[in-house]
């Protein structure tokens, strides 16, 4: 949502916090930090009306680096304490920093009726599918047969996709971005903050310690213009090195194809558009996973409502003043039935 | 009832103070009849006190002993302070009443039956072989049998509602008859049913109807030797403006007060359980108070969301019973160590686990005071009668926001339903507690403190320059920065324990709420055991007894001449719907030979149970 202009323009040392970074040598969330640190100024935003929300993990240690309001809370609970704030403040900029295990196993149903509810914030999912701050346990993005502490002989749960998850739950912006990859990131988050509403950004995130190159397959340069999908609205589902490969969806939507594009293939026009308006399309490239298929990048879904939840809260407020006037105490408690004793 | 006094002038016989029970199915009504019969009393200037007691299930299976629901009111024309230990008269609807409520009516008591419910599928479900009304079951009583489903039915037959309806008036001409024996004014519940059923005309008709059929059949038929009607004069009250009042109403209008008395937004967080709902309830209606409600997806959220309103400025709020304080435990930790205000409602019922939802009890004092990890004070508080619950309500906002601290307000399902005639205070002569938002940013630290209170400053997030992190983690005296420092840790658990027992210098001191402030025994009662306690004393000390009521609404810190008021005594004795919570509280503390006397049945305490009590530890 748009705020007062600051006084003067903010740069990236702006919202460095003076706390020494704690993460560990070569972990994402130092990309991730670096991104928000610079994309903020571009938003234009004011470091008193931003706030950074979060639960417990890695990731939640995110506020304490950010030179903002912020609010380090407890395990999962992060999306339930930043709906409270901004119940109580609308004008704040509530962004809430969490990861796989935080914002999908033990805060899986807050994230879920956030989402539903849409309240006006935006969600940073970062996905290194581990438990890292305690020691590498399997995690609800874990893929199967994952090998940890807990999970000697690999782990025999299937995964949860968190873009599909935040669709379900009827999320109305939803995004996946890389943690290196710092610029597109800036510029999803910039999208995020924009968006009337709750906004879900899943960050593929590496963990160096205790689940190295998990997203490997999908993010190291010798393979990410065939692994990777970057959609744009209104674009054709274009990847590969040199655009010569496409996505289309099947009749009847039941899946979809990738396709030669191009000579000796299909011409451009036969390719699927991205239209982020469109939920199915979402839930197809939502669910897009290697070997067979690219992995959907940029703004899967758009698509906002009329009000958020923080608009229609805010709107029924003032609507009982408007009809019953400012609450009188002294009326109310004589309300109904009273009598008098001389 | 008490032994006739006297006739009045219409040759009604006067009687101090009358006891009544309505018994009935759950969907028989009761509880409608028993408020209107409240309301009525209320307005015919008797003083009262109402105790509901109703069964878990919405719609138990009907002609059961566990569906049965009752409503107990104590009226007088002096003070009244209990619901009444037993029925005077007992209504009894279904044989499954009459099975659960005839071993409470003493002998003498009035029993109005309705016969037509005594059928020989009724009687079997009660349990009952032989059908109680024809044997010799009721010949300690007083009883009036009365086909009560056929007289209602036949009091509306000319419009036509069909049977069910029809049937549904019996607790409203059960009501009318009750208005005769104890010369009530129909009027005010006529315009009730009026207001009530405005879009549907036939049923206030028809109620109205079967309302004057249970009166005149009063008036006309021919009673049975002892019964007779009846007239309670008026209570000497203090003068003013009085309402009936439930302990969940008064809650929630008393953190619409205390809103307004901080200058703050009140944000309430809940989730919905028995007994507390009605707290959001009420507060839903409030949107024009400045008070936003959310009902949360599930109790931890309710908090948390409560937690996150605080740390943006508004005053968080959030209600549950005992259950749901279980899971906010993290959450108020959480407001413990970020020094944020947060008020909490427990609404207390009988547990552990589910336990019984709708029953009373006061088992949740521990966990109040300790239920969380780490060493975690926070300041709990307990109202005695429903009226109190709205000034409690109003303290508990004040001290959250002076101390920076979570408040927790016991309260319990016998106050959250019980009603009470209360004297409307006027808010204009409150003191008001105007919160100021930390603005100085100079030297700032998030956890630079109030030297007096201890408080931590209170910035609202959106302030230019103040911008800072808070959170779980244990933060450095000095610098409000996250710190594992041993001696840090060991100083900041001190000084969140010291500011929570700085909150005492600023309550009054424990009073004497009945006998001499020294003597041979104390009794010392807290929450909604203050009327039986208060009664027991009163008669022991009629007796002659030595013996003294404190009753504690300061949990925790304790009140701070409390120590020495108890050394003033030989014995102590502790009355608690619990199996013995306060009285270990203050063994610990004080080192005093407490006693225990518990009740842990889901009922509130009879007076004579506790005077009982009283005469076994004085020997008497």
């Amino acid at each position: 949502m748009p705020l007062d202009p600051p006084a003067k323009k903010l740069t990236r040392k702006d919202f460095v916090s003076d706390q020494e970074v704690r993460w560990c040598p070569g972990c994402g969330d130092y990309a991730i930090l670096a991104a928000m640190q610079r994309a903020l100024p571009e938003m234009g935003v004011t470091r008193e009306k931003t706030v950074f929300v979060s639960g417990i993990g890695c990731s939640s240690r995110f506020p304490y680096y950010m030179n903002t309001y912020g609010f380090h809370t407890i395990h999962g609970r992060a999306p339930a304490v930043a709906t409270g704030l901004k119940l109580a403040n609308p004008e704040l900029d509530v962004w809430v920093i969490t990861g796989d295990g935080d914002g999908l196993s033990i805060g899986g149903n807050h994230l879920m009726h956030l989402l539903r509810r849409n309240v006006d914030v935006q969600l940073m999912l970062f996905n290194n599918r581990i438990y890292g701050l305690t020691k590498g346990q399997y995690s609800p993005t874990s893929l199967l047969g994952q090998r940890s502490p807990s999970t000697p002989m690999g782990s025999v749960d299937e995964p949860l996709i968190p873009t599909v998850f935040a669709l379900g739950a009827g999320a109305r912006f939803v995004a996946r971005g890389i943690d290196t990859s710092i610029k597109t990131l800036g510029s999803l988050l910039g999208d995020a903050r924009d968006h009337r509403g709750t906004s879900f950004v899943e960050i593929l995130q590496n963990c160096p310690v205790f689940n190295n190159g998990t997203w490997d397959g999908v993010t190291s340069k010798e393979v990410a213009s065939d692994t990777q999908l970057w959609v744009e609205h209104g674009q054709p589902l274009l990847f590969g090195k040199d655009k010569e490969k496409g996505l289309r969806v099947l009749a009847g939507g039941r899946g979809v194809e990738v396709v030669k594009v191009g000579p000796g293939g299909m011409p451009v026009s036969e390719i699927t558009v991205h239209d982020e308006t469109n939920r199915p399309l979402a839930f197809l490239l939502a669910q897009l996973a290697l070997p067979d298929m690219p992995m959907a990048f940029g703004v899967l879904y758009r698509s906002p409502a009329p009000l958020s939840y923080t608009d229609a809260v805010v709107t029924q407020n003032t609507e009982a003043i408007t009809r019953s006037g400012e609450g009188d105490i002294n009326a109310l408690l004589r309300s109904g039935h009273t009598w008098t004793v001389e | 009832m008490d032994t006739p006094v006297s006739n009045s002038a219409d040759g009604r016989e006067i009687l101090e103070s009358v006891v009544i029970r309505f018994a009935g199915d759950s969907g028989d009504g009761m509880q409608l009849a028993g408020t209107q019969f409240t309301q009525s009393t209320a307005v015919a200037g008797n003083d009262l006190a109402t105790f509901p007691d109703f069964p878990a299930e919405i719609r138990a299976p009907a002609g059961t002993t566990f569906g049965v629901s009752g409503f107990q009111i104590h009226f007088a024309s002096h003070d009244v302070l209990t619901p009444g230990d037993a029925p005077d008269v007992l209504v009894a609807m279904n044989p499954a009443a009459l099975k659960v409520n005839l071993a409470d009516v003493p002998t003498g008591g009035l029993i109005i039956v309705n016969t037509g419910a005594f059928n020989k599928a009724n009687l079997k479900k009660a349990g009952y072989e032989e059908n109680p009304l024809e044997d010799d079951t009721l010949s300690p009583f007083r009883v009036l049998k009365i086909d009560i489903s056929r007289l209602a039915v036949s009091a509306v037959e000319h419009l036509e509602l069909g049977s069910k309806s029809a049937q549904r008036t019996k607790n409203v001409w059960t009501l009318g008859l009750l208005y005769w024996m104890f010369d009530r004014d129909r009027r005010p519940t006529v315009e009730w049913l009026e207001s009530k059923f405005a879009k549907k005309p036939r049923i206030a008709e028809a109620n109205i109807a079967a309302l004057n059929a249970g009166h005149i059949y009063g008036e006309t038929a021919e009673m049975p030797q002892g019964v007779g009607t009846y007239k309670v004069p008026k209570a000497v009250v203090e003068p003013g403006t009085y309402r009936n009042v439930t302990g969940n109403d008064a809650l929630a209008w008393g953190l619409a007060a205390g809103g307004r008395l901080s200058g703050l937004p009140i944000m309430f967080g809940s989730y919905p359980i028995t007994p507390a709902s009605s707290v959001l309830h009420a507060l839903a209606k409030l949107k024009n108070f400045n008070v936003t409600t959310f009902q949360a997806e599930d109790e931890i959220a309710a908090v948390c969301s409560a937690v996150g309103a605080s740390f943006g400025g508004s005053l968080g709020v959030t209600s549950t019973s005992g259950p749901g304080l279980a899971l906010k435990g993290e959450a108020i930790g959480l407001a413990i160590i970020t020094e944020l205000p947060l008020v909490i409602l427990d609404v207390q019922r009988a547990g552990p686990s589910t336990g019984m939802p709708t029953k009373t009890e006061q088992s949740d004092l521990f966990q109040a005071v300790w239920g969380r990890n780490g060493d975690a004070p926070l300041c709990v508080l307990a109202p005695a009668t429903p009226g109190e619950c709205f000034h409690y309500a109003i303290e508990a906002c004040r001290i959250a926001t002076k101390y920076m601290t979570p408040v927790i307000v016991l309260s319990d399902g016998f106050i959250a339903n019980g009603a009470e005639p209360w004297k409307i205070p006027d808010f204009n002569t409150l003191e008001r507690f105007d919160v100021k938002f930390h603005q100085d940013t100079e030297n700032f630290h998030p956890y630079q403190r109030d030297p007096d209170t201890l408080a931590r400053v209170w910035v609202k997030p959106g302030t230019p320059g103040l911008e800072h992190r808070i959170g779980g983690l244990e933060k450095h005296y000095e610098s409000g920065n996250i710190s594992y420092d041993p001696d840090n840790h060991h100083k900041m658990t001190k000084i969140r324990a010291q500011k929570i027992q700085n909150i005492a210098q600023d309550q009054p001191e424990q009073a004497v709420d009945l006998g001499n402030t020294t003597g041979a025994l104390a009794v010392v009662g807290w929450g909604s055991t203050f009327g039986s306690v208060n009664q027991a004393v009163r008669r022991a000390r009629g007796e002659g007894l030595d013996v003294s009521h404190i009753h504690i609404r300061q949990i925790w810190p304790l009140p701070r001449n409390l120590k020495t008021l108890l050394g003033g005594f030989e014995k102590i004795l502790v009355p608690e719907l619990n199996n013995g919570q306060l009285v270990r509280v203050l063994r610990a503390e004080y080192l005093v030979p407490a006693e225990p006397l518990d009740k842990i049945a889901g009922q509130p305490f009879k007076v004579s149970e506790v005077l009982a009590g009283i005469r076994e530890h004085l020997n008497a």
